[in-house]
């Protein structure tokens, strides 16, 4: 029971961590609250599978095919969404969630709900640790949470274009000064935000289907694991991702799964009102309160 | 040769100038610039629930809709003056519904008891939840109030009390079409007359003054926590209201109350009709409410065409309707030549 929790909410924390990657990252970098993160986690689903199955491509070739269109996506929504409205926090935030709740209803419209809509997992079969049965595809989704985060805090802090990005998300007028473009640098955070919401569909769908309302858990996950761990540290994503996912599991486990989601909207209400730049985040403290 | 560089420039009218004075009063067609647009807008509401038979029940019902989402967004514009952004409108529409629900289950209360009851103590009850909150400045206090009435629905979600997932029915309903509509018709008028006048009073300009630099106010000696706080309680007066009738108006009460529809609905109303002038959010209510139902014959399709339509608005005209037509109405565009200059690269 005990090797059970703690694998099971091992794996859970990552896919935490994974759907919230893309999200906070986008957020941590250029402040923009990327409301479509949901929809563009189910789209990437989908297109992968409609690579997949109308032009039949083998499927690591598509879900790498559509971790590049997701990205492209990502970049063009900056570009003609958000640059217009950029600096009105209120009709970003607007035009995001309208973009992504237009997403995701517009496949429920064009039928995409039945059971028919799975990814195949990148390996299959199970394997047993230390007697707890877990299937491959949950082992692949741990690798993949763990390469990302080295390679995010890798690119983040030892990179040109990383440390550049940092640098407009702490001080936009010196950033810019500097000779770095905001709008060059917003579209970058956007476009891998979105590259790593489809590297988590890729890894986490193959579990169960492609539900619809997947795409609005998504978000508020990504949210409350965001705010949660702070909104520009990587290790407080990896903390706060730990703390939720191990949480879930502990309620769902031992009082009851409806109380799952209590416990991460609860997550969200408490760090924001007692710290709410989060449980490592630093800098901002001015901005967050008076 | 040079060639003179031209500009567009923005100039009031002259009517608009001379209407701006006491010289109103010379003539009657100042006056009715002045006066018209509002009054026009005031007839046509006033009348609106008279032609029921011309319009049919279903239309009325879409009013009561219409006003409602634009008592939130009235309630959303008044705390944006202070600084607040809130993304959870549905918090004040849900603890206003579910107060009103409780007290006539509870204690047989009628609708002209249960909802003035529901909207003060809602009022209070939402400002003592945000209390702990409203030190909170821009996107965070926004990220809260987004959580708080998700929450809310799941905690009822699982703990069952107040009907659980099932909610409370068979509560009081109020006498008839007609009468409901004249009631919100009269609460909507009076609270954009209120509002209207809170922020141009002193005390509005203090609040605003909170949401422009609020170090600066701390600094010039006022509480801006009790400020804040007394903000909240006078934005929530409208949107508990909204929530207590329209649940009389339904007869029932249950988590949907808290649901998603009752913050974005009112976002979007602010967004395409423009915030800050609470005429801006109450026409984008007027807007988008009714397209809302006119997409209905598109079934599943209309979410999309909906949140389409809402991001062309967002996008094409960032500042709102409301805030466009004013400025058509009240000024006009020339082109004008940059004096001295010429255009050098023209040569």
């Amino acid at each position: 029971m005990a090797a059970n929790f703690l694998i099971y909410g091992l794996v859970n924390s990552v896919v935490l961590m994974l759907s919230a990657l893309g999200f906070s990252l986008t957020f941590g970098l250029s402040g923009v609250a990327n409301f479509a993160h949901g929809g563009l986690y189910l789209t990437s689903g989908f297109i992968a599978w409609m690579l997949i199955h109308y032009l039949g491509l083998p499927a690591f070739v598509s879900m790498l095919l559509t971790i590049v269109i997701t990205g492209i996506i990502g970049a063009l929504i900056y570009r003609i969404i958000i640059m217009p409205v950029r600096g009105i926090a209120l009709s970003e935030v607007i035009s995001t969630m309208a973009l992504g709740v237009a997403m995701i209803e517009f496949f429920r419209y064009i039928g995409f709900v039945t059971y028919d809509f799975t990814l195949p997992p990148l390996v299959a079969g199970s394997v047993d640790i230390v007697g707890v049965s877990i299937d491959y595809q949950r082992l692949v989704i741990v690798g993949v949470g763990v390469l990302l985060a080295i390679i995010l805090w890798f690119f983040t802090h030892h990179t040109k274009a990383g440390l550049a990005l940092r640098g407009m998300s702490q001080d936009e007028y010196t950033a810019l000064s500097l000779g770095i473009e905001s709008d060059w640098a917003a579209m970058l955070s956007m476009g891998m935000g979105a590259a790593l919401a489809a590297v988590a569909a890729m890894a986490i769908l193959p579990l169960g289907i492609i539900s619809i309302n997947m795409g609005y858990d998504v978000l508020l996950l990504a949210l409350s694991v965001t705010v949660l761990g702070g909104l520009e540290s990587t290790a407080g994503l990896i903390v706060g991702s730990l703390l939720v996912g191990y949480a879930m599991v502990f309620t769902s486990t031992y009082i009851g799964p409806q109380w799952g989601t209590v416990v991460y909207l609860a997550a969200i209400v408490l760090v924001l009102a007692i710290k709410p730049s989060g449980l490592f985040g630093k800098s901002k403290e001015l901005e967050e309160r008076v | 040769m040079s060639h003179l560089v031209y500009r567009k420039e923005r100039v009031d009218r002259g009517i608009k100038v001379r209407s701006d004075d006491i010289f109103i009063l010379a003539s009657l067609r100042d006056l009715s610039y002045a006066t018209l647009p509002k009054t026009l807008a005031i007839v046509i509401l006033l009348l609106f629930p008279l032609l029921k038979d011309l319009v049919g029940t279903y239309w009325e019902s879409v009013l009561v809709t219409t006003i409602v989402i634009s008592l939130l967004a009235l309630s959303w514009d008044l705390l944006a003056s202070a600084g607040l952004v809130s993304l959870g409108q549905a918090l004040f529409f849900g603890v206003g519904s579910y107060l009103t629900g409780w007290l006539s289950r509870t204690f047989a209360l009628t609708p002209i008891m249960s909802i003035p009851l529901a909207t003060l103590v809602g009022a209070l009850l939402t400002t003592l939840i945000l209390y702990p909150v409203l030190r909170l400045r821009g996107i965070y206090f926004g990220l809260i109030t987004f959580a708080l009435p998700l929450l809310l629905s799941r905690v009822i979600e699982v703990t069952k009390i107040l009907g659980g997932t099932e909610g409370l029915n068979k509560i009081p309903p109020l006498p008839n079409l007609t009468t409901e509509l004249y009631i919100l018709i009269v609460v909507l008028l009076v609270c954009i007359y209120a509002y209207r006048r809170l922020i141009t009073s002193d005390y509005g300009l203090v609040l605003q003054a909170v949401r422009d630099n609020d170090r600066a106010v701390m600094a010039a000696g006022f509480d801006i926590q009790r400020l804040k706080a007394q903000a909240v309680f006078l934005a929530a007066l409208p949107a508990t209201f909204a929530g207590a009738f329209l649940t009389h108006h339904f007869q029932v009460v249950g988590m949907q109350s808290f649901a998603l529809d009752y913050s974005i609905l009112p976002l979007t109303s602010v967004i395409v009709g423009g915030a800050g002038t609470f005429f801006g959010s109450v026409l984008g209510a007027f807007i988008m409410i009714p397209l809302s139902e006119f997409l209905r014959e598109f079934a599943s399709l209309r979410v999309v065409i909906y949140s389409l339509l809402l991001l062309i608005f967002a996008i094409g005209l960032p500042e709102g309707i409301f805030h466009f037509i004013r400025r058509r109405y009240q000024q006009f565009e020339r082109m004008t030549a940059l004096e001295g200059e010429s255009d050098k690269r023209g040569k």
